[in-house]
Formats: C-alpha cells, structure tokens, sequence
C-alpha cells in the first residue's frame, strides 16, 4: 500500500507542478490545490501508517497501552489543509477579481503594474 | 606615531565641523599638518641612520594577527619625508592656487586623507594594515582626481583610476594574504627571517604574480598605465602630489619593499625588467607626441617609473641604489615641473607647450625652477639627476650578456625624458614672448616658492652628494640587508658610464633642437588608439555590463513560471544527480502493508480523477475531479487512523468545491495559451519532480524513525493536559499559540477575501 501512496504523491506533485506552470490563472489554482494535497499525503506517510489505531487515549486508562499511530504528522497536517483552505479560498476570489477586472485569465497579459484601470 | 599618521585622517574628519564655522583659517592653517609631521619624521633620520629601522606598536585586532605595527626605517623615511614634506608644499601653494574656489576646504579634506593614507602605507609593518592604507590611498584619490566633479571626462578618470587601482589593490590583498598563509605571520619584519620559506614554496610564482599586478597598477606599468594620464583631470596641486611623490610610487614602494622578501629570483627580475623596460621606452616615445603640458608629464612620469621597475628588476647592488636615488630625484624634479605647469596655467590660461615662450621676462624665480628641473632631468652635472642616471648606467652596464641592449633601452628612454624635459621645464621660459601673454603677471610667492625651495634641493644634493650618503645608505639596506657602505660623489672619473652621459647629453640637445612639439605628430598616432589598452578596458567594460545585462535579462525575466522552471531544474537535476551517484533503496518488505480491495479502489478513483483533472476541458469536470481527489483523500486518511484529518478534510474540501462552483459562472473560459512543445517540456519536467519526490519519499520512508517527541506528546498528553485525544491536545494545548496565530492568519486571509468581494475600483459602476 505504501508503494501505491508514494506513486500518487508522485503524480499529485507532478500534476500540480504540471498545472502550476500553466499560463491560465485558473489552472495554477489547480496546480496549487493538486500541490497541498500531494504535500499532506506525503507528511501523512512519513509519519508512517498505522491502521485502525487513531491517537486517541482509551476511556479506561491514562497512556496509551498498545501501539498508536504518530499524532505529530497529523497535527502538522491538520493545521495545513485549514491554511491551505485560507490561502486558496483567497486565490480564488482574487482571480475572480483579476478577470473582472481586466478580463484576462492569462498572466502573460498582467505584467505591467502600471496601467491605467 | 600612531598620531602623527592619523593626523590627516582626524583633521579630515573635522574639517566639516570645522570650516563651518571658520571656513577661512582652513586654507592657513592646514599646510601645518604635513609640515609638522615632516619634521616630526625628520627628527628621527639621526635614529635611523644609526641604529636603523625603528618600531612602534599598538594592538588592534591581535586574534587575527592583525596589529598598527610601524617600522620607521630608510626606504619608509624617504618615503615619509617625501610624502609630508612636498605635501606641506603642495598645502601651501594650493592655498593660493585654489583660493577662489567654492569647496576648498573640502579639497583640504581630500588631501589630508591621501597624505595619512600614503604615511600608513609607507609605514605600515603589518600586511594587512598596509592593504588598509593601499586601499584607502585609491578611495582619497578617486576624490582628489574627480575634485572637478561637474566635468565628465574628471568623473570618467576619476573612475577609471578607481577602477584600475582598486581592482590591483584586492589581486594585491590575495598576494598578502597569501604571503602571511606561507610565512605564518602578516608581520613584514618577521616575513623577513623566512623569505626563504617563501621563495622555496610552491605557489612563490603566484604571490609574485599577485604582488606585480597590484604594484603595476598602483605605478601605472604597461598595460595598467592607462589611468594615469587620465588623472591629470585632477587640479594641478593633485597631479603634483599624486603623481610626483606618492600615489603612483606606491607601486614602487611595494616593490622595494618587497625586493628582500620576494626578489632575487629569476622570475622576479625579469618580470620587472621586461615590464618595466617596455614601459619606460613606450610612455617615454608617447610623451613627444603631446602637446600639452601636462600630458608630457604625465608620460614621462611613467616612464620615470618604468626606469624604477626596471632597476628593481635589475636588482644589483647598483640598480639598487640607483633605484633609491631616482626616487628622490625623480620626486624633486617631477614636483616642480608639475608646480610650474601649475603657475603658468593660473597665469596664462593655457598649457599648451607650443603657445608658450619668453615667460622668464615675466616671472624670473618660476624660470629658474624650471631650468633647474629639467637640467636635473636631464642628468646635467651638480645636479642630482646627474648622479642617479650614472649610478643607473653603472647597474645596466654591468648587468652580464645583457648589457648592451638594456644600457641601450636605458640610453633612449633618457634621452627621450631629457627632450621632454625640456620641453615642459625650458620652452615656455626661453624665446620671444608672444603677444597674447604679455598680460600675464607674476605669480604670487606661495605659488613660486615651493617649486624653487624643490628646485634648489635639486642643486643642492647634486653639488653636495655627501648630504644624502646617511639617508640613502639607510634606504639602500633596507632594500639589500647586507648592503656596501656608499659614498656619493659628483666625479667618477673618465669611464664609459660618463661617455654614456655626454651621448645623452649630446643627443639630447640635438634632439631639443630639431624636435618642435607639434599636434601633427597627435594626430600620426590617433590611428592606434583602437589598440590602447584605455580601449580595450573600455570595451571590457562595455561588453562585461553587455553580459550583465543579458545575464539579469536570462534569469529575471518576470514570468514567474519561469523562475520556478529554473529552480526546479536546478533542484532536480542536483538531487537526481545525488541520488544516482551514491543512494541505494533497499525495500523492507515486512515494513509494507497489504492491500485491501477497498483501499485499491481509492487509489484506482484517485488516479483516474488526477488524469481526468489534467485532460478534462471543462472548468465543472476539473473541480468535481478536485472534489473527488479531496474526499480520496479524507477516506486514506480514514483508513490509517487520522480520524480528525479525515474530518477536517471532508469539510474543507466540500467548502472548496462549493465556494468554486458559486464563483464559476464569473470565472473565464478554460483555454489553452501553451503551444503543444511548451506543454511537453513542462510535462517532462513535472514528471521529473514528481519521480524525484517519490524517491525522496521512498527513501526517507526507508530510514529509521524516531519518535521522541510523538512519545512525550502522547504520554503526556492526558497526563499533563487532561485530553484524550492526542492531536487535538497538540494542536489546543501544547501548541496551543500556534494554532492561535493560525487562526489570525485565517482571519486574514477571510479579510483579504472579503475586501476583495466588495473592492470596487471603479466607483461609477456599481457591481
């Protein structure tokens, strides 16, 4: 299963570098989307995979007593697909803005910071 | 002693304060500056001749070995009398010379900077401190030389000078540094003991080739001589001091200096002769074909320093002293050539050496320097140019199977430097007075005093030779620490030397007879200026902000894509390159999980939506596809026990596809910009970075983990926190002010989003 994760870490990076490098502003929003998902399975499978065995202490004792999986990964984890949520939900509403604006979807066209709008 | 070098620097520095408030007493009051110190450094020369050289101390950076050591002895003597007593004269006659100009007190300032940068030079015992000063010498004199600084062809020399010196001055810092590497110490005077060391180790070439390069363009040696004829841009106060005494004998110094560390070798002799050679009989032949005062000078200087290389380079005994003769003679008599080329502009307007004659009616005293500077140039007897050339033919003459062809080079550069001479110090005074400088007066005695008291010195050590036999014997060891006992005298009784002279002599006044300084001849040779090493500087220096340009242009080229296509390249193919060379992955089987047909599922629909969001033509197929990778996602990480992410994810990634979906129908169409061979490129280079990450995962997944801080987390994590779910009390407890500081990020980004909703740029029409 592990080999299988690490293939799609794999495609993820490679299909979000892929989109990234597109002309089309929509498209990077893609690529960057693709970007945080491939990074969070990447931090998820070095903290290694535990099945069935959530960081969570049972009712009864006070430590753990059997092997749990790594909760540090998934407290990095955790804080950044609700970052990452900030920072794309932004993106979006900012190439809304861009399009309405100056009604282009490609960054070739957006390298003056000059013009008159 | 350490005052009496930083003097300068000190009176620099207040000279702002100072000449605010009395702007006049500047002019009076700082020419006591160099003429303290000279005599300061006067009342050693008893000292010195006796004993030898004297030390002083003061510690400044010991970890480093870096320490203010002065070493008083010949050659640092004559150099420091030379320094501060022409600069005490060249204080004085400026006070009159520039007396009408708006920032004089600042041209003080200038000058009292060079002159302490020059004695810490000369002084300096220490490499590196030595450096300091060398370098500090080329910032001074950048202002002394742009002093005019509205003009543009004084900023252009100013910084091709700069540029010149200081590029030598840092190739001049590798040779010391690398100097004090070999011998362990920066100290010259302990250097001295392991000059052996030295010369027998292996990289002894490269040292003398750094040392050279910073000496050759400090003194203006071919081909670095280029900046020097330029800097007589400067007021003639600068170019008398710079170029008579001090800046450009810098150089000179080094060498000198250097002579019983470094020299002796094959390599260090003819180095010197050759470059030294070359040059004298190159600037000497340049200064016939100018007309200008000035430029004569300016020419003739360098083959004065020319002939000084090449005696070093000869390095006998001989050569040796000669060398140190010609340093004072030179600087007597090139000081009051340059003090009259001074006067004569102030008072006539022009410099122009084929205008000028019949000015000794007007102002006897100045024609009388004049003639004396250039009897001394031209080595005439009883005056100190005679004694300097015969020592110096003495050191070619006998210089073995050689002889005859250096004696020879030797012979014209004089006779050459004789003609120029001439020009500049007996042609303006000699002849009718033309008419259009009948008007011109005589100057006032802070102008002509100096170069007649520089003059008469001439006269006087070249009738009494004996005067100087302490002094130059003290530089003599200093250069050759066994050195002979000398006596001067004027009489060497009748040799082939002085049959050399007379040619000299003879030739020379010929060659003033039949020779008129004309701008013809100028113009004869303009057709070779597109070989001058000036052009080829120039063209380096053009084509190296060409590639600049071109390089900056490459790299920052404002596609932001681009940028991330070079860094990922550059990172790919590094750790590519790494991972090949030396990295096994070795799979653990047993580390491997099974697969269940649930879990191959997802990663069947994870696979297909990735594809599907990279192909798909619609905007509504790409986010469904996003969707879908989000929720594949959320189901892994419920698989392998992250119940929270897996939460987290579900409702982030709905929120997502939902604030999309609102947005769409104002999003642009889905086009494509890229040409098919863009998109392949990018394709390659994406499955470039997603394999080397897939490695770099499967590596590190190989590596052993280790968990100290997950254990303290989950141990404590009821414990201490009174939570039972240990990711939450992380994230809320022991991290607690992170997850805070988040949520203001979060809040900002809401911010941004929010403005952005309402931002209306264009207030007419409302959205």
């Amino acid at each position: 299963m592990e080999l299988l994760l690490i293939f799609i870490i794999g495609l993820l990076h490679a299909a979000g570098i892929y989109m990234l490098l597109r002309r089309s502003m929509f498209k990077m929003i893609i690529g960057l989307i693709l970007l945080g998902n491939g990074v969070n399975l990447l931090i998820f499978l070095l903290g290694r995979l535990v099945k069935g065995k959530p960081p969570v202490i049972d009712e009864a004792s006070k430590v753990f007593t059997e092997i749990y999986a790594d909760p540090v990964p998934q407290a990095l984890i955790l804080t950044a697909i609700v970052i990452g949520f900030g920072l794309q939900s932004f993106a979006i509403i900012l190439i809304k803005r861009v399009y309405k604006v100056l009604e282009t979807d490609d960054l070739d066209e957006l390298n003056s910071t000059d013009e008159e709008i | 002693m350490i005052f009496a070098v930083i003097s300068g620097l000190i009176s620099a520095a207040i000279l702002p304060i100072f000449s605010r408030f009395k702007k006049d007493l500047v002019p009076k009051l700082y020419p006591f500056i160099p003429l303290g110190i000279f005599i300061y450094l006067a009342s050693f020369l008893q000292h010195v001749v006796s004993e030898g050289a004297q030390f002083w101390s003061y510690s400044w950076i010991p970890s480093f070995g870096i320490n203010l050591d002065f070493r008083l002895d010949g050659l640092s003597l004559l150099f420091g009398l030379m320094i501060t007593g022409i600069g005490a004269l060249v204080f004085f006659y400026t006070s009159y010379y520039l007396k009408e100009d708006k920032y004089l007190d600042r041209f003080y300032g200038y000058l009292s900077m060079f002159m302490a940068a020059m004695l810490g030079l000369v002084l300096s015992d220490n490499l590196i401190s030595l450096f300091i000063f060398w370098e500090l010498t080329s910032i001074s004199s950048f202002f002394l030389i742009g002093y005019k600084n509205e003009d543009d062809s004084s900023q252009k020399s100013a910084l091709t000078a700069l540029g010149v010196t200081g590029f030598g001055g840092l190739v001049l810092l590798a040779g010391l540094i690398w100097i004090g590497h070999v011998g362990g110490t920066f100290s010259y005077t302990e250097l001295l003991n392991s000059s052996e060391i030295l010369q027998n180790h292996q990289s002894y070439i490269w040292i003398v080739i750094l040392v050279f390069v910073g000496a050759f363009t400090k003194s203006a040696q071919f081909p670095f001589h280029f900046w020097l004829p330029g800097a007589m841009k400067a007021p003639t106060p600068v170019s008398t001091y710079l170029h008579s005494a001090t800046m450009v004998k810098a150089g000179i110094y080094l060498l000198a200096r250097f002579t019983p560390l470094l020299g002796g070798t094959d390599i260090w002799n003819w180095t010197l002769i050759i470059v030294g050679g070359f040059t004298m009989l190159y600037a000497a032949i340049h200064s016939l074909f100018r007309t200008d005062l000035k430029s004569i000078l300016a020419y003739s200087t360098i083959s004065a320093l020319g002939i000084l290389v090449f005696l070093l380079g000869i390095g006998t005994e001989d050569a040796l002293l000669g060398a140190g003769i010609f340093i004072l003679t030179h600087a007597l008599y090139k000081a009051t050539l340059f003090l009259i080329t001074g006067i004569i502009d102030h008072e006539t307007g022009t410099r122009e050496v084929t205008s000028l004659a019949g000015l000794q009616k007007i102002m006897k005293p100045v024609a009388l320097a004049g003639y004396l500077a250039a009897l001394s140039s031209a080595g005439v007897p009883f005056l100190l140019g005679f004694i300097s050339k015969e020592v110096m033919y003495e050191a070619s003459f006998h210089f073995g199977s050689w002889a005859i062809l250096l004696t020879a080079a030797l012979v014209i550069t004089k006779i050459i430097l004789f003609v120029a001479g001439f020009w500049v110090g007996i042609k303006p005074f000699t002849g009718s007075l033309p008419e259009e400088h009948k008007s011109a007066k005589m100057p006032s005695p802070l102008l002509w005093v100096p170069p007649v008291l520089l003059a008469s010195l001439s006269l006087i050590f070249g009738a009494l030779p004996w005067l100087l036999d302490g002094l130059m014997q003290s530089v003599f060891t200093s250069m050759l620490p066994e050195a002979p006992e000398i006596h001067l005298a004027v009489w060497h009784g009748f040799n082939w030397i002085l049959g050399l002279s007379l040619i000299t002599l003879a030739v020379g006044l010929v060659l003033y007879y039949t020779l008129k300084p004309s701008k013809k001849l100028i113009e004869n040779v303009k057709t070779f200026d597109r070989i001058a090493p000036i052009q080829l500087m120039e063209n380096i220096a053009m084509s190296f902000q060409g590639f600049a340009e071109k390089w900056t242009g490459f790299f920052q080229n404002g596609f932001l894509r681009n940028y991330v296509i070079t860094i990922l390249l550059f990172l790919t193919v590094l750790a590519g390159y790494r991972l090949y060379d030396g990295v096994d992955i070795h799979l653990d089987w047993n580390q491997i999980s099974q697969i269940t047909p649930s879990e191959f599922l997802v990663v069947i629909l994870m696979v297909t939506s990735i594809i599907f969001a990279l192909v798909t033509k619609t905007r509504t197929g790409v986010i469904v596809a996003l969707g879908i990778i989000g929720l594949a996602n959320c189901l892994f990480f419920l698989y392998y026990s992250a119940p929270d992410l897996a939460m987290t994810q579900f409702s982030i990634d709905i929120l997502l596809v939902l604030l999309f979906m609102l947005v769409l129908f104002q999003l642009p169409k889905n086009r494509s910009f890229s040409t098919r061979k863009i998109r392949y490129r990018d394709g390659l280079l994406s499955l470039m970075f997603g394999s080397l990450i897939a490695i770099l995962a499967l590596e590190v997944f190989e590596a052993p983990s280790y968990s100290e801080v997950s254990d303290y987390y989950a141990e404590n994590a009821y414990i201490l926190a009174k939570g039972k779910n240990v990711v939450n009390v992380i994230l809320v407890d022991f991290r607690g002010i992170d997850t805070m500081v988040e949520t203001v990020v979060l809040v900002i980004a809401a911010i941004g989003v929010f403005s952005l909703l309402n931002l209306n740029l264009n207030p007419k029409s409302k959205d």
